[in-house]
């Protein structure tokens, strides 16, 4: 059946935040997917936010172990997972109680009430019943006993035993919300086919389950009014909903291809960057050679190796992945081999809060390392450009045969956002240095003279044989050198290569004011919430607002300081205690930089963010 | 499978431009003229030969050798050469590690990359003693013995390389000593030759921090009488008057002597390098008298790559992606107009 045809009365609006919230249990992650892929095919632009615990199955109905997954949907721009929502669907009472905090007064909940039983309200640390004590009485809450109904629904299919039946309850609730906002059912049914194959007795409980709550919701009336999000309008083309990790694996598979080269990865398992090894592990076919290395040591020496022999070499880990990796990234620095590090960074320090955000490892990236050993540091700023960056870093890394460190983080690496499809023809040339002398004398430290980067003879080369290693090298033959003034000037050599990147990279275009009272500047992973803080302004008339956004860090785009002069006042937003405010201070002095960070494992909320920015207007 | 040169070297061609800097006297000076005189006999090309060390006085090996090498760092050079060998099959790949180097700061991949079987050659410097930061124990170091940082002798129980390597499945383990060039040069052909990772333990003794650690099996006073060299398919026997061997008594391997009650040449046990079962051969590479040399274990096995490339090929077979745009657009792709 066509469900757009269907008529009903509705509320248009531009933009809409759901928040599926329940057990980890309970099929939360798999609700929101389903429900932000049929949106984004309707031609919504999305942007998503799982959120999840880091215990892999914590105790049923605890307060930490609640699993959510929200998705903000428009026909307009949406660049963040928004803050404020509009309609939380709680299946159970921790989910409620944890979550509650941010729906706006006025919106809708809808919870299941069947859960809210004696004991889970004491899990929830509940004194008394919130659906009986008032306390939700600014909300529009819709009580719906969804267990009993999706039983009540599946009596009649064979095969099923009790805890199949009430794992498919969730579909109950995502019948509800595809009624609400007028989604076609069709995308999920079609999932179910394909993914419960074999299993005709789940598909048909699943799709009755979720029929069961669209005509649920549909006839009873119990929801008094259905908002329509129309289409947004987004530059044409072919699209998918795409995850940063996995965009940032198939930007190494273009790359790959685009530079007739092998890619190699090695990578040992760590939340929250475990989905590119997983994404790249599947494409064999395109002869990706992957390791899960015995540990993160290994999975970056694995890689060194590799490129050593000429391979397009990559290794991915989180923050506590690169402490351990540091060493041996010295070591690629030191010999001056292209290699990707890709660092989806997590909340820290130490173990930290794995399945949480933040940008606490820039400081890391640039320096955490032993003696001198600069490296190239980039990164990406959403889930889409993530591909992009990815095909950078190994372009940069193969162009100037220096490390290249890749800095993601868990926001955006585990959000998704529709991508337009971009084709290896349509990214840029990626060259390399590989070597072979036509009987000309050569060194393998033998320079480009404008990138610096030094040449790359790979073994299985005739009269490449050549030797590398830690130790410092004579500045053009490679040897072991104690030299000082050797050390002081290839010290210098290894720096300045990585300086002059700048001449390779673009430079920096401010968005809104070009010059005025405030720049917000940005990096990484915070696009969307800046941009649409910053837009939100600009909309209300505010036209001295400036924002500039960093995807390189090391080095800085040229124009950086000439951008900085424009503008009075410059806020630093990072989500951590000022890394990259600590940085731009360094390089440029005499600015008035302030800071604002968030450390709580969590993105910016767009209302804190207008707020400092109005407070610092004035 | 390595390409074949067809010009023949001499030990000369191996050698870098590089001045040797081991101390005077050190076995390494053996290790590295065996290996440059095995490297001809292989029959591959000098540009298909990757040297990859970690840390320590061995590590210096590969700057010495002119082929393709990487000095890398402490412990790590078995992950560096799985990343050479996986990115370019054809390559004749070499560990060089000592026993620091290998079993404590590397224990962990050392045991993995024999594990998965990668085909390459790790040669083990064992001297017992940190030679590079001056004297400390190692995990090989004996009970008892007196170090810079174990000067009332060392407390902790030593490693024997041999038995941690079988433990981790280790299909080819060689030992030998450090003063027996000929040996050595044949058994690095042999590791050349062995399909997997081979190890091969070198009994390296260190004359400036732990001199005559190994004396009493390879002094060549003593060497007939306290080591046995082992060679698959023949008896294990020892002795100046190659009159002693060994039988298995029980679950135990004894030293008897040809000749008294009643024991014959019959009786002694043949080696069998290439059984699966790992028993005996941790049993030989436990004693002490004698001290067994020569290939202990040698079994054919699948290599990591060969399981790998199997694997990828398959893949490739059924796949319906040739080009990275039929992965980008296959599935839910939707059009804005
Ligand atoms: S310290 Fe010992 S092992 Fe090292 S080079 Fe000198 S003698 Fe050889």
């Amino acid at each position: 059946m066509d469900v757009l045809e269907s008529k009903r009365p509705s509320q248009p609006l531009e933009a809409v935040v759901i928040r599926f919230v329940g057990d980890s249990g309970d099929g939360m992650q798999l609700t929101g997917t389903q429900f932000s892929d049929t949106s984004a095919m309707f031609g919504n632009d999305i942007a998503t936010f799982p959120n999840f615990p880091a215990e892999i199955r914590a105790p049923q109905g605890s307060l930490y172990g609640v699993s959510g997954y929200q998705v903000h949907i428009g026909s307009v721009q949406i660049s963040t997972p928004g803050d404020d929502v509009d309609l939380l669907v709680a299946m159970n009472p921790a989910g409620l109680k944890t979550n509650l905090h941010a729906v706006k007064p006025g919106h809708t909940i809808i919870v299941d009430t069947d859960a809210f039983t004696q004991k889970n309200l004491d899990k929830a640390q509940y004194e008394s019943n919130p659906l009986e004590d008032g306390s939700l009485a600014n909300y529009r809450v819709i009580e719906v006993e969804m267990t009993s109904l999706t039983k009540e629904a599946l009596k009649d299919v064979d095969g099923l035993d009790n805890k199949s039946i009430t794992r498919t309850k969730n579909m109950f609730a995502l019948g509800m919300v595809y009624w609400m906002y007028n989604r076609s059912m069709e995308h999920t049914i079609e999932f179910f086919n394909t993914k419960f194959k074999g299993r005709p007795e789940i598909v048909e409980a699943n799709t009755k389950v979720l029929k069961t709550g669209y005509y649920f919701a549909e006839t009873l009336e119990l929801i008094p009014n259905a908002y329509t999000v129309s289409p947004a309008k987004m530059e044409p083309g072919t699209y998918r909903i795409i995850m940063g990790n996995k965009a940032t694996a198939w930007g190494f598979l273009a790359a790959a291809e685009k530079s007739g080269m092998e890619l190699f990865l090695g990578s040992y398992p760590i939340t929250p960057a475990s989905d590119i090894l997983h994404e790249l592990v599947k494409h064999g076919h395109f002869g990706v050679k992957s390791l899960q290395a015995e540990d993160e040591i290994a999975g970056i020496s694995s890689a060194i190796g590799a490129a050593f022999a000429g391979d397009l070499a990559i290794t991915t880990t989180s923050g506590p992945g690169l402490a351990l990796k540091g060493e041996a990234l010295g070591l690629a620095m030191m010999i001056e081999l292209p290699l990707v590090v890709v660092n989806v960074q997590r909340g820290g320090p130490s173990t930290g809060l794995p399945t949480k955000t933040e940008q606490s490892d820039l400081l890391q990236a640039m320096y955490g390392r032993n003696g001198e050993s600069p490296v190239i540091v980039i990164a990406a700023s959403t889930p889409a450009n993530c591909f992009r960056y990815a095909y950078l870093a190994a372009k940069l890394t193969l162009e100037h045969m220096t490390p290249v460190v890749l800095l993601s983080d868990g926001y955006i690496a585990n959000g998704s956002a529709p991508w337009k499809i971009c084709t290896v023809d349509e990214m840029p040339e990626i060259n390399n240095h590989r070597f072979k002398s036509n009987g000309e004398e050569w060194h393998a430290y033998d320079r480009d003279p404008d990138s610096l980067a030094r040449r790359w003879p790979i073994p299985g080369t005739p009269g490449m044989e050549h030797r590398v290693g830690g130790l410092e090298k004579h500045q053009v033959t490679g040897n072991v050198s104690y030299v000082p003034e050797n050390h002081e000037y290839m010290t210098k050599i290894r720096a300045e290569k990585i300086k002059r990147v700048q001449n390779y990279i673009p430079e920096l275009e401010p968005e809104f004011a070009q010059n005025g009272d405030l720049l917000v500047v940005g990096w990484g992973g915070t696009y969307g919430s800046l941009h649409s803080a910053v837009n939100h302004l600009a909309e209300e008339g505010i036209d001295t607002i400036g924002y500039a956004h960093f995807n390189y860090l090391n080095p800085l785009p040229k124009n950086t300081e000439e951008l900085l002069k424009r503008y009075k006042k410059i806020v630093v937003c990072e989500l951590n205690n000022g890394q990259f405010a600590k940085i731009l201070r360094m390089h440029f002095d005499g600015y008035d930089i302030v800071q604002f960070n968030k450390i709580q494992g969590l993105p910016f909320g767009n209302t804190e963010l207008m707020e400092k920015f109005k407070q610092l207007l004035k | 499978m390595e390409a074949t040169a067809d010009k023949k070297y001499t030990f000369r061609d191996f050698e870098s431009d590089q001045e040797v800097r081991w101390c005077p006297g050190c076995d390494d000076y053996v290790i590295l003229r065996s290996m440059q005189k095995a490297l001809p006999e292989m029959g591959v090309k000098k540009e298909d030969v990757v040297f990859i060390s970690g840390i320590g006085c061995s590590s210096r090996f590969p700057y010495y050798m002119d082929t393709f090498g990487m000095h890398g760092i402490h412990g790590r050079a078995p992950a560096i050469a799985t990343g050479v060998k996986l990115a370019n099959n054809d390559l004749s790949v070499w560990v060089i590690t000592g026993d620091g180097d290998s079993m404590a700061i590397g224990g962990n991949h050392f045991i993995h990359v024999l594990r998965r079987n990668v085909d390459l050659n790790i040669v083990l410097f064992n001297n017992e003693i940190y030679g590079l930061t001056k004297g400390q124990f190692s995990p090989t170091s004996l009970v008892g013995q007196k170090t810079k940082s174990s000067p009332y002798g060392n407390t902790q129980p030593p490693f024997s390389p041999g038995e941690l390597a079988i433990g981790a499945q280790a299909r080819f383990f060689a030992r030998i000593g450090g003063n027996t060039p000929k040996e050595m040069t044949q058994i690095f052909i042999d590791c050349h030759n062995f399909k997997g990772t081979s190890l091969v333990e070198v009994l390296q003794n260190c004359p400036i921090f732990n001199n005559g650690a190994f004396d009493q099996y390879t002094d060549k006073k003593v060497r007939a009488d306290r080591q046995l060299f082992v060679e698959h398919g023949k008896p294990m026997i020892f002795g100046t008057n190659r009159d002693k061997g060994l039988i298995l008594n029980g679950l135990k391997l004894e030293v008897v002597t040809i000749g008294e009650n009643g024991i014959t040449e019959e009786d002694i046990l043949v080696h069998d390098a290439e059984e699966k079962d790992p028993t005996l051969h941790q049993m030989l590479v436990r004693m002490d008298y004698p001290m067994i040399t020569g290939i202990i274990r040698r079994v054919k096995d699948l290599t990591f790559e060969e399981r790998e490339n199997a694997q990828r090929e398959q893949v490739k077979k059924n796949s319906k992606f040739k080009k990275t745009s039929d992965l980008f657009y296959s599935g839910d792709v939707y059009q804005v107009i």
